[in-house]
């Protein structure tokens, strides 16, 4: 057993843990943060993207010993989070606003990995956030709508204002008119 | 409020909190882009997944799973697992075999089939790598995994059976050694005139032929299994949580595989991350952690890794088509023969035999044709079952119809568009009955087309694909098109029935309206992603006149919506969402007479729009339909005899099927140098009927389209010959990422369904099903200037580069080419 | 899935890296950023007793200008290189073949020297260490010793080093006149390894190639250098058309493997075609 001592979602946790504990088993199932999920044994599908030190990192592929010390931030700790009041991430917004998901198991990944590719790159074209994203799968939603909210989150954060969602906030005026395009 | 009305507690408190009271319904929910009630959750990661349930007391379960497709299992021995630290119990087969039971099959496709036993833990025989061989019981997930290493399995191995043609040939290693055959069924089915008569009848007749490889797929939904059993075992009484589509089949099914009474069970479906058909099923774990939870008092969970599921977990797909197609000279349709080879696997799981019968009625899509042969033979491998996949049967059909019209085209030398003009059914000439035996009640397959070839520019793409060709560019242009239609909606009890499948399509609603005028509405329908609570709170809004954000949907456990067939097949909103609208209905009516009452009324003569009861001829008479709620709780001034209640549930049987269709067009960029395929570009317009949400429609669309490209050019589950998956884990199993996929350009048209008082069609497979033709008639189109006329799927960088240069050489393009100009006379295409 | 038990220690140094290293014996093993061997362990292709894990040894971390040499530490990530100007400037080749390497949150953690430590011939660093003449730097209890990259990779995840040792630093030699770079990179999917890779850097001198150096990914059980194309370019003509000739024996003495991604020939095909466009890129011959 070894000891670890790290700051989950602001509060610091110091625990035993054996050696081989995955980061993200030790959040889960010592710590009760369950908002991070695991896809996958091979690394490949980023389900569990979390971040660690404001990096974003698969907490599979972490051993919870490696994070000692470490200031870690789930999608129970971004703004938004329980504890922020409600508030959300713009990311969070954009996903909700684009429909950026649909059974939202790969969308704890998803938007941490959004919000780490934002901090370094703050003003993407649509291929580098294809490209920023492929280390996180989605079987749900063919990535359109979380592309589309990505660069709208972006645009939001560097203060040009979000783009329009695909959801409309008063009725339409009339039954959908066929033919429409999108 | 009028005088009438007893106020009371209720009224006095609603009165005081004036944000109790319901806001007037503005109108227009129905098609209108609601952001999702899910969300929130969601995206905070305050989701509940199975594997976040824990309990006091929860103990893990560790399955042992065979290495070997197929052996004899001479001894297991799970003493030294025993002695591990941490581990509570461990059970081989043989240790459960009195009350692990067998799993279900609930499709026996035909009187004969064979219908092996299939218990949870193999007792004798494994008869494919991932076979349950023995489980672990222990104190947390690590002990559990620790100690099955320290199993000792004595196998005894047998021949693997991995290929479907050797399997049937005299003389095969046999799965199931009892049955004699590796033949499960054989399924003939026939419609219209006589296919060989017809023939005969048209010595000119233009025959094409191709065998098409329906690749074995991994469903993989981002969420694997999982389970979690809470007993109390005192009064045999099991909560049962489990990452599955279909909680109520399961409850029936858990019942009947271990004796418990189906009311001692109750089983939630928590949120569920996908689906797509994988967990449309009753496995084996969730029996075993069932049992073992039974036997131990104690709560049981399980959680699968990646790896695991792709051995143990459903596969889909797996066919050998051979189609043969024919038509006069002009093009005009003779008919269509198809023979099957389904691979089932090793076992029926719970709708195995029935996903390539599914198909039968699709092969014929939109086409007029006078005669239509089908027979399909099920065939047992030592491999993973397969069960349904998103679309199930119907895109195996509609790929094989919409590969070999392009084919045909080639052979004729037409526009592919062209020809299916000319065969497909006219808007006027619904509602149609096909030459499968369904009628088709709707569809407008000339708007669809003309505002996809709009979108898609084709005449510009087409020039660009001459040039490219006439300079001889590396990187060369397709064009490929899918016109699909599918059944979905599944289905109407009486043609299931018919088919021999043995539950119905019926779906269950209940509406609950409660005393401050908030709805609860409860579906059998249980979503997995798909956005249900937002659609049917609108669907009910609308209805009954109340805010959507007054509306709250209860799905997935047998004890709050305790009646349901659950998702799958494109059916929640064509029969669920339809059970829910006449459920708001009865709500209504109900309502109606306590208003006519109430405002001393005939009731003939209330009149109900927009949420409020109003008296003919005397516009200030009226009540909102919260204001009947609440005076019906009260309860004081009720119509003599009524009973003090609004609330109603309807149970819906289909009387059709729906028929969604579109026009799916995708060009590909192929670098013949490499073989690397690209999609350029992307359109589908897609005709679904009425639209609830327009958001959430297109959100299903997208996803089919990305599961449909991907079996067109990244996805294979491989075999070796000793029946080892060698994709099994994301490394070697390619998913297409956002890197990998292009933007889609999606567009619609509506036709309403008449089948239903929605108008509405499914959605939820419509992508997967129409995409994957597309691509690869894209991929054949770009490639036909060097004697392509078929790819097997995925179409990978070498499998395109060798059918361009499978002679070593660079064949070079014939330059001139129109449509199929490149296609010789020879009327039989070369079989794969 | 779950990695099996192991011990663990965090030196703070080289010196107690190698003597927690040497203690744990034939079993031990170092962790790095962990992005291949914690996939091993959970999968449990692998049982090591110790992890003797190298994220406390601060002076394995960083870049640093050793004259002509660029010195990169073992524990500097794939993301750091990205970021690093003396990279960039001096081993522009490592930059470009390292960004096609995984994704972003796997180069937040993985490192360079363990990429070349785990000696994947599928990995992408690994030829362009191999291209550019890179020297490894390995102390063991006897002290450091430097090897070649050509006598470092020795077979499929086999490198010179021996159990009790640890990769310290990367030597690069900085590459001297007109050179230009790319890293050519053939996968099915983005986030895969490469089915073949080429590494390429090009000096070019009054109008023709004066020199070039090949690195090939996945090509046999090592990476390889193509040494015929290197030597059929090597005073050759700027012109594509002499770029294809040459490339043409790029996969001359090689044994790539038959896998699902592609069976030897292909591979072959492809190491030609793409060592054409990479080298033409390299040069300036095509954009
Ligand atoms: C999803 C995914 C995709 C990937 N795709 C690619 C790709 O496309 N191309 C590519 O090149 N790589 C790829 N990688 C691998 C990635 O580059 C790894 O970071 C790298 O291979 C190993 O680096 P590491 O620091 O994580 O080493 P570790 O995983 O910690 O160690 C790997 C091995 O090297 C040994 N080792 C590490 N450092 C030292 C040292 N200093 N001295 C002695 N031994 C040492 C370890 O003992 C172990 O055996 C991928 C990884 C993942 C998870
Ligand atoms: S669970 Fe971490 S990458 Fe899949
Ligand atoms: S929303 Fe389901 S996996 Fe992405």
């Amino acid at each position: 057993m070894a000891r670890v001592s790290m700051k989950v979602d602001g509060v610091v946790y110091e625990d035993h843990v054996e050696p081989r504990t995955l980061l993200v088993h030790h959040l889960r199932e010592k710590l009760g943060r369950v908002g991070t999920p695991v896809g996958c044994d091979t690394s490949n599908c980023g389900a569990c993207i979390l971040h660690v030190d404001g990096e974003s990192v698969k907490s599979c592929s972490v051993l919870a010993v490696q994070a000692d010390g470490a200031d870690i931030t789930t999608i129970q700790g971004l703004d938004g989070g329980e504890g922020t009041d409600g508030a959300w991430h713009p990311v969070q917004t954009a996903f909700q606003e684009h429909h950026g998901l649909q059974c939202g198991y790969c969308t704890p990944g998803m938007v941490m990995a959004a919000v780490d590719l934002l901090r370094t790159n703050p003003d993407p074209t649509e291929d580098e956030v294809r490209h920023g994203l492929e280390g996180n799968l989605c079987r749900c939603t063919g990535y359109v709508n979380i592309v589309k909210a990505v660069l709208s989150a972006a645009s939001e954060l560097r203060g040009q204002g979000a783009h329009r969602g695909s959801f409309q906030d008063a009725a339409p005026a009339q039954a959908q008119p066929a033919g429409a395009r999108a | 409020m009028t005088e009438q009305m007893d106020a009371g507690f209720v009224a006095e408190q609603i009165a005081e909190h004036p944000e109790a009271v319901h806001k007037p319904y503005a109108g227009g929910e129905l098609g209108r882009g609601r952001r999702r009630k899910e969300d929130a959750k969601l995206l905070t990661g305050q989701t509940n997944w199975t594997d976040n349930i824990t309990l006091p007391g929860l103990l893990h379960m560790s399955v042992l799973r065979s290495p070997m497709a197929h052996a004899r299992v001479l001894s297991v021995d799970v003493s030294p697992a025993l002695e591990m630290p941490g581990v509570i119990a461990a059970y081989s087969g043989r240790d459960l075999a009195d009350v692990q039971g067998s799993l279900p099959c609930a499709w026996p496709v035909t009187p004969e089939m064979v219908h092996p036993d299939h218990s949870p833990l193999a007792v004798d025989e494994v008869r494919y790598v991932g076979d349950g061989v023995a489980v672990v019981i222990a104190r947390d997930r690590y002990a559990a995994a620790d100690a099955l290493e320290a199993i000792v399995v004595e196998y005894e191995q047998l021949p693997a059976v991995v290929d479907m043609e050797a399997a049937l040939a005299e003389g095969a290693a046999l799965v199931h050694s009892d049955k004699g055959t590796n033949a499960c069924f054989t399924w003939p089915f026939a419609g219209g005139a006589d296919y060989a008569e017809t023939l005969a009848g048209h010595p000119d007749a233009v025959v094409v032929r191709r065998r098409f490889r329906q690749q074995r797929l991994l469903p993989s939904p981002m969420e694997p299994r999982s389970v979690v059993v809470a007993p109390i075992a005192a009064a045999d009484d099991y909560t049962v949580y489990s990452s599955t589509q279909i909680p109520h089949i399961l409850r029936v099914m858990l019942a009947l595989v271990t004796g418990i009474g189906e009311h001692k069970i109750r089983v939630i479906a928590p949120d569920v991350g996908g689906g797509f058909g994988c967990k449309l099923n009753v496995y084996a774990e969730e029996v075993l952690a069932l049992v073992v939870a039974r036997k131990l008092g104690r709560p049981i969970k399980w959680t699968e890794s990646r790896s695991e599921h792709y051995q143990a977990t459903i596969h889909g797909r797996d066919q050998i088509q051979d189609i043969e197609i024919a038509a006069t000279p002009e093009g005009t349709l003779l008919g269509l023969k198809v023979e099957l080879l389904a691979d089932m696997g090793a076992y029926l799981q719970l709708v195995t035999p029935g996903v390539p019968i599914l198909g039968a009625f699709m092969f014929p899509a939109i086409y007029k044709m006078d005669a239509y042969s089908f027979t399909c033979t099920g065939v047992f491998t030592t491999k993973t079952p397969t069960d349904a996949y998103r679309g199930a049967g119907r895109p195996e059909a509609t790929y094989a119809i919409e590969r070999i019209m392009d084919e045909l085209a080639a052979e004729l030398g037409r526009d592919p568009m062209d020809l299916r003009k000319q065969n497909w059914i006219k808007h006027e000439e619904f509602p149609f009955e096909m030459v499968a035996g369904l009628t088709y009640d709707s569809g407008n397959y000339e708007a669809a087309t003309e505002l996809a070839e709009q979108m898609f520019d084709m005449t510009a793409l087409r020039a660009e694909q001459a040039e490219r060709r006439a300079r001889q560019d590396p990187v060369q242009l397709g064009i490929g098109i899918s016109t699909f239609t599918e059944m979905c909606g599944l289905a109407p009890s009486r043609v299931l029935g018919s088919l021999s499948y043995g539950a119905g399509g019926w779906e269950a609603a209940q509406i609950r309206m409660l005393p401050t005028g908030k709805v609860e509405v409860t579906s059998g329908a249980t979503p997995h992603g798909q956005g249900h609570h937002t659609a049917w709170s609108q669907i009910v809004a609308d209805a009954l006149g109340v805010p959507f954000e007054d509306v709250e949907v209860i799905t997935g456990d047998t004890d709050s919506s305790p009646k349901g067939m659950d998702t799958y097949g494109s059916r929640s909103l064509v029969v669920g969402g339809v059970a829910i609208h006449k459920a708001t209905g009865k709500v209504i009516e109900k309502a109606k007479r306590v208003a006519a009452h109430l405002l001393e009324a005939a009731e003939g003569d209330v009149e109900f729009a927009g949420g409020t009861f109003t008296v003919k001829g005397s516009p200030e008479a009226s009540l909102t339909i919260q204001q009947v709620a609440l005076a019906t709780f009260a309860a004081h001034n009720l119509p003599e005899g009524m009973e003090p209640t609004l609330d109603s549930d309807y149970v819906y049987d289909p009387e059709n099927f729906s028929y969604p269709h579109g026009t799916h067009l995708c060009a590909v960029m192929i670098d013949t140098e490499t073989g690397f395929t690209k999609i350029r570009k992307y359109v589908c317009v897609d005709d679904v009927g009425k639209i609830v949400n327009p958001v959430i429609v297109q959100g299903q669309i997208h996803g089919g389209l990305a599961q449909g490209i991907a079996q067109a050019l990244y996805e294979e589950a491989v075999h070796d010959a000793e029946g080892n998956l060698i994709t099994g884990s994301m490394v070697d199993y390619l998913i297409p990422s956002a890197a990998d996929l292009p933007h889609f350009h999606t567009g619609r048209t509506e036709t309403a369904s008449t089948s239903n008082p929605l108008g509405v069609k499914g959605v939820g497979e419509a992508g997967t099903i129409a995409s994957t033709p597309a691509v690869i008639n894209a991929v054949v189109d770009a490639l036909r200037p060097w004697g392509v006329d078929n790819i097997d799927m995925p179409a990978t960088p070498e499998r395109v580069w060798r059918a361009i240069h499978d002679d070593g050489t660079l064949r070079v393009p014939s330059g001139t080419v129109s449509y199929g100009g490149a296609q010789t006379a020879a009327t039989s295409g070369g079989a794969a | 899935m779950i990695p099996a038990p192991f011990e663990y220690v965090a030196p703070t140094s080289v010196a107690d890296a190698v003597a927690a290293l040497g203690e744990a014996g034939e079993d031990g093993k170092v962790l790095a950023g962990g992005q291949s061997l914690i996939p091993v362990l959970r999968l449990r292709l692998a049982f090591p007793s110790t992890l003797v894990d190298l994220r406390k040894v601060e002076e394995l971390r960083g870049v640093r200008d050793d004259g002509d040499a660029l010195v990169i530490g073992a524990m500097t990530r794939h993301d750091d290189v990205l970021r690093d100007p003396l990279v960039a400037r001096h081993a522009a080749l490592v930059v470009a073949a390292t960004a096609t390497v995984a994704d972003p949150a796997v180069r937040h953690r993985g490192t360079f020297g363990g990429a070349l430590a785990h000696a994947d011939p599928a990995g992408d660093l690994a030829a362009v260490a191999l291209a550019l003449d890179a020297s490894m730097v390995l102390e063991g209890p006897g002290g450091r010793r430097t090897v070649p990259a050509s006598e470092f990779f020795v077979d499929y995840l086999e490198t010179a080093m021996q159990p009790d040792e640890i990769l310290v630093e990367v030597r690069v030699p900085k590459l001297q006149g007109q050179w230009g770079v790319h890293y050519e990179k053939f996968n099915r999917v983005a986030q895969a390894w490469a089915i073949v890779g080429v590494a390429v850097a090009v000096r070019r001198d009054n109008g023709s190639l004066a020199e070039a150096r090949i690195g090939l990914t996945n090509m046999g059980a090592t990476p390889v250098r193509a040494r015929a194309t290197e030597a059929a370019l090597a005073g050759a003509p700027a012109d594509v058309g002499s770029v294809k000739a040459a490339a043409a024996s790029a996969a001359d003495g090689t044994t790539p493997p038959s896998d699902l991604n592609g069976a030897a020939d292909y591979r072959a095909h492809l190491a030609r075609v793409l060592t054409a466009r990479a080298v033409a890129r390299a040069a300036g011959l095509t954009g």
